[in-house]
């Protein structure tokens, strides 16, 4: 799974619907038999898809991820860009681009803060199916 | 043949056998990446958005999706067999093993739009006793309605067993929220013909939809809420005490005097 889709994924129990806690799901309990493992996948580079769903990440979100994940050295604020192609904003959009879609999250575990209900991620396919008891 | 959804749920049906069987095909593969590409033909969309796949089994319909546009795309399904299948394939797409009938599991406004290719006629069944069609449906179109940035596009073909099927699933999208309707391919053909259900969250003009020509045929709730707004006083009571009768509710007799003005004595 991308940083970036981590940063989109809530809770799905439906008792969590409406609760601020249900996002974003944390990654900070691993579980002994199931050890957090990042891989890079190279992505073909595209600054106006980076672009385009910029603004839609939430980053304080995205920070509490990262941190997470063993990565603190992001900024306190969301970068601004405008132009996509200008040359002093490319080094930039390489890093988002390298951080968002090119990190893979093969496996570890997810937890919901507010239901602390915990989603496996194994060959980086997340398990979002729920036992019987959750989905009413 | 028979249909799928009724000899088994979907991720008994699509086993690993199954899987396999169903991606090697080259008559499935030519007939997905049509549907696939129809679907996206009427959506219209520019380059380089962020697309849910929903039920993208092995990942046919995402290839398209990342060749065409170079789309970003996270595909569910329920079937880990498939979804096995699809990291064989290496598929570029995020994969999520989900129950589409619980909720699409992101927050609001996480995509530009939705793609469904034979998927959405498994919600019309229900696969253990506790799950109710319905309810699945709801929840299915509610999360998709939120999910989906304002002005956000849906396209899900789908196998309808019958008309309710197509109308239960009509009405689940129009009460989410969603406008739009049914776009019928081959509507003569009894073995070609193919539904596309086209939907829109929020305000779109309809121009941003490429329709070529067909028309989305809008009827299904539109009527209704037409004939409420003209019906006049008497109506509206006889209505209503029709409605209370039916529910068992005990109510006055109709007589002439029904839904008359009384006397200014009064």
């Amino acid at each position: 799974m991308k940083i970036l889709t981590a940063n989109f994924v809530q809770c799905t129990v439906k008792a969590c619907g409406s609760s601020p806690d249900c996002f974003p799901l944390h990654f900070d309990q691993q579980t002994p038999d199931l050890p957090l493992e990042l891989a890079h996948e190279d992505v073909d580079f595209s600054p106006e898809f980076i672009c385009n769903v910029l603004p839609r990440i939430e980053w304080p979100a995205l920070l509490t991820t990262a941190r997470e994940l063993g990565n603190a050295q992001l900024p306190d604020t969301k970068p601004d860009i405008e132009n996509p192609n200008a040359p002093e904003n490319e080094q930039l959009l390489r890093d988002l681009h390298a951080l968002l879609l090119e990190t893979q999250i093969i496996q570890g575990s997810m937890r919901c803060a507010n239901c602390g209900h915990i989603y496996f991620i194994r060959d980086s396919i997340p398990n979002f199916l729920l036992p019987g008891h959750l989905v009413q | 043949m028979s249909r799928p959804e009724i000899s088994a749920p979907p991720e008994v049906f699509y086993s690993d056998i199954e899987s396999k069987k169903y991606t090697s095909s080259s008559r499935i593969q030519h007939i997905q990446a049509s549907m696939t590409l129809r679907a996206l033909d009427v959506l219209a969309l520019p380059p380089h958005q962020h697309i849910l796949d929903i039920g993208c089994g092995s990942g046919l319909s995402g290839e398209i999706l990342s060749q065409e546009g170079g789309h970003v795309w996270v595909g569910m399904d329920i079937s880990p067999s498939m979804l096995a299948v699809a990291l064989d394939r290496d598929v570029e797409g995020d994969l999520f093993l989900a129950d589409m009938g619980n909720g699409v599991p992101f927050r609001a406004g996480t995509f530009d739009a939705v793609i469904s290719i034979s998927a959405i006629q498994w919600l019309c069944n229900a696969d253990s006793s506790n799950a109710d069609p319905r309810k699945r449906l709801a929840r299915f179109f509610d999360s998709l309605y939120a999910a989906l940035k304002r002005g956000g596009k849906v396209a899900c073909q789908f196998y309808p067993r019958d008309e309710s099927q197509t109308e239960s699933i009509l009405n689940a999208a129009k009460s989410a929220g969603f406008s739009g309707g049914l776009v019928i391919d081959d509507e003569e053909s009894k073995k070609n013909k193919k539904y596309y259900l086209i939907l829109t969250a929020g305000n779109v003009n309809s121009n941003d939809i490429n329709l070529g020509g067909v028309k989305i045929d809008k009827s299904a709730v539109m009527r209704p809420k037409r004939a409420k707004k003209e019906e006049s006083r008497k109506e509206y009571i006889l209505r209503k005490k029709d409605l209370m009768r039916k529910r068992g509710k005990l109510v006055a007799l109709d007589s002439q005097f029904t839904g008359r003005k009384r006397k200014p004595r009064f």
